[in-house]
């Protein structure tokens, strides 16, 4: 992990300008290259407001936001966006092309590479999603999983430097939205890949480096996983958590720091033999 | 009463213009037992969606029929049985954006209520108390549905289904996008619905904790066919087929079978929540 890929300053935002309230007020923070960051908060506190500003689709009324070192501005902002790629909560709202594969190269025309290029990253990128088979299908008429895997496949084919994805893989089923993890961070390990995932599923959080809570349009505070489950008592920490929690109701001794399955597993059978 | 659901020898497909899709149900053959509570699982395209979609007639049987209450839907069926089973079978749709279409989200609401002929203050009134129910501001009522946040648009939707007052509720992915909070509080919420009003109602989910909390039986399905319809224990006792239908067991499950593997020993029953676990692991004097 190296020095900022992307710096967001005092961003404040809102919708009607008309209006008192503010959408995202001050909302300042980093991250490394090759880190991964996760973003959660309640529905409404603004973290796909905040996605749309780091892409430039929203300004901001205040504040800036500096990618790869480059403030991104109206003039700056297609030239940044090479850098960064932002998958929709509704991929509905993604979709151009009217086949899968037309629609996966689609942002790749954009950036006028040569078609002898683009062949091998679309199939690379339908590849990793597992959705080479439907590449001549209509992206309007899949599956909502399916859907939400051409998406990532059109953002992860453009090979960005931070991967952008908000609630990307809600309709995943689990054994899948595991191997895509795991894919991300192969990317991630392989080709510094910095990745900023909002969720609200808290066991995708937990494999980030780093979480950053959102509350109200602003940043409540951020840290690794271990930290944050340990001190935000009320946020449904991962199952290992839980359990031991149930097991403290019980009045039983559990292991005191953040504890990963493997090792709870371990922790309980050895408690056992030692009898 | 409750509403009891059949489906005999259904195959299905989506018409693409003159082309027909391959076939997404397959000779699906089911009961639902009116006032159950059935969650449908399985891996992306399986054809969960699918089968929501032929309970309220959005997606016509080309064979079989599908039977709500007392309607019938099949092939060559007339308006009427389609408009008296769209009354008695509210369905979230996977994307909320596709069952929005009001200019406030008030109007959306009442849709529903209007349709049925409820007058309409009554039908406002009935918005005012649903949105509330779903954790929402009153003053969200004059607000474009299009301009909410996505977990917003996803309990505008639910309110709007609830409004209805449904016999039968068909929920695809309720719990998406909703945050952790909320969606315990709507999932708590159908569930009461549920029992209070005697509702016949099926789920679709990839999250087995929910499974495990809020269902009875569990539909398995895989490649446009039903593989397993059962009551959740026996489903989930069933590891090893459902590893070939790449589904998962909730997370106590998973965690006592790591538990039985690594001590080579067996609990007494299939632990599927996080209680039954701590009470199974206290009994075999692990803790
Ligand atoms: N296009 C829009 N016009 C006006 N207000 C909007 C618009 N989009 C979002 N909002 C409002 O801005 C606030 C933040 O919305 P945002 O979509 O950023 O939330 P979020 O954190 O992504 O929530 P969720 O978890 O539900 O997706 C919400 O109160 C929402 O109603
Ligand atoms: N509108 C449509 N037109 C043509 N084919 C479709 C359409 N919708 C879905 N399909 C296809 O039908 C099959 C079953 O889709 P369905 O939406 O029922 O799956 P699902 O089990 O709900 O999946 P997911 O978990 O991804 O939502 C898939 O192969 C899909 O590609
Ligand atoms: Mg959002
Ligand atoms: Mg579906």
């Amino acid at each position: 992990m190296g020095k900022p890929i992307l710096e967001v300053e005092e961003l404040t935002f809102k919708y009607d300008k008309r209006l008192e309230e503010e959408t995202l007020s001050a909302v300042s923070f980093t991250v490394n290259k090759g880190e991964w960051l996760a973003i959660i908060g309640d529905n409404g506190s603004g973290k796909s407001t905040l996605a749309k500003l780091l892409v430039g689709l929203l300004e901001p009324q205040k504040g800036r936001i500096c990618i790869a070192g480059t403030e991104l501005t109206d003039d700056s902002k297609w030239e940044v966006r090479r850098h960064i790629g932002l998958v929709f909560q509704n991929p509905d709202n993604q979709f151009i092309g009217t086949t899968v594969q037309d629609d996966v190269a689609f942002g790749l025309e954009n950036v006028n590479m040569s078609y002898e290029e683009m062949v091998p990253r679309v199939n690379e990128a339908l590849r990793m999603v597992e959705m080479s088979a439907f590449c001549e299908h209509d992206p309007s008429r899949l599956s909502g999983g399916q859907k939400q895997r051409v998406a990532i496949a059109g953002i992860l084919a453009l090979k960005p430097s931070i991967i952008v994805l908000d609630e990307s893989l809600v309709m995943l089923d689990p054994k899948s939205r595991r191997e895509l993890l795991s894919t991300l961070n192969q990317l991630k390990h392989k080709e510094s890949l910095t990745i900023i995932s909002i969720t609200h599923d808290m066991n995708e959080a937990a494999v980030s480096d780093r979480i950053m809570m959102m509350k109200s349009g602003r940043v409540l505070k951020s840290g690794p996983p271990a930290q944050i489950f340990i001190e935000e008592q009320q946020l449904e920490p991962p199952f290992v958590e839980r359990l031991k929690r149930e097991l403290e109701n019980k009045g039983k001794e559990v292991p005191k720091a953040y504890t990963t399955e493997e090792e709870m597993v371990k922790w309980l059978c050895k408690s056992c033999l030692m009898v | 009463m409750a509403m009891q659901i059949l489906f005999d020898g259904v195959t299905a497909d989506y018409q693409l213009g003159p082309i027909r899709s391959p076939r997404v149900l397959k000779s699906i053959n089911l009961e639902v037992k009116p006032g159950s509570f059935t969650a449908i699982i399985g891996h992306t395209g399986s054809g969960k969606s699918s089968l929501l979609k032929a309970m309220n007639g959005l997606l016509i049987p080309s064979e079989g029929y599908v039977e709500v209450g007392n309607t019938i839907i099949k092939s060559s069926n007339n308006k009427r049985a389609l408009k008296t089973v769209r009354k008695q079978v509210g369905m979230v749709f996977q994307f909320p954006e596709s069952q929005l279409f009001g200019e406030t989200v008030e109007q959306d609401i009442c849709f529903g209520p209007l349709n049925f002929g409820v007058p309409l203050s009554q039908a406002k009134e009935i918005a005012k108390e649903v949105v509330q129910q779903v954790g929402l501001d009153p003053t969200i009522l004059s607000k474009s549905p299009f301009s909410l946040s996505g977990g917003q648009k996803r309990r505008v939707a639910i309110a709007g289904i609830l409004a209805m007052n449904p016999k039968v509720l068909v929920l695809d992915e309720p719990g998406a996008g909703l945050d952790p909070v909320g969606k315990k509080e709507i999932l708590n919420l159908i569930s009461s619905w549920h029992h209070e009003r005697g509702l016949t109602t099926l789920l679709v989910t990839h999250d087995m904790d929910d499974v495990a909390t809020y269902a009875e039986n569990v539909i398995v399905m895989e490649n446009g066919r039903i593989v397993m319809h059962d009551d959740k224990r026996s489903v989930f006792s069933n590891e090893q087929q459902l590893i070939n239908w790449h589904v998962d067991v909730p997370d106590a499950r998973r965690f006592q079978l790591k538990i039985e593997q690594e001590m080579g020993i067996k609990f007494g029953q299939v632990c599927l929540t996080t209680e039954e676990l701590t009470e199974a692991l206290i009994e075999v004097g692990l803790v």
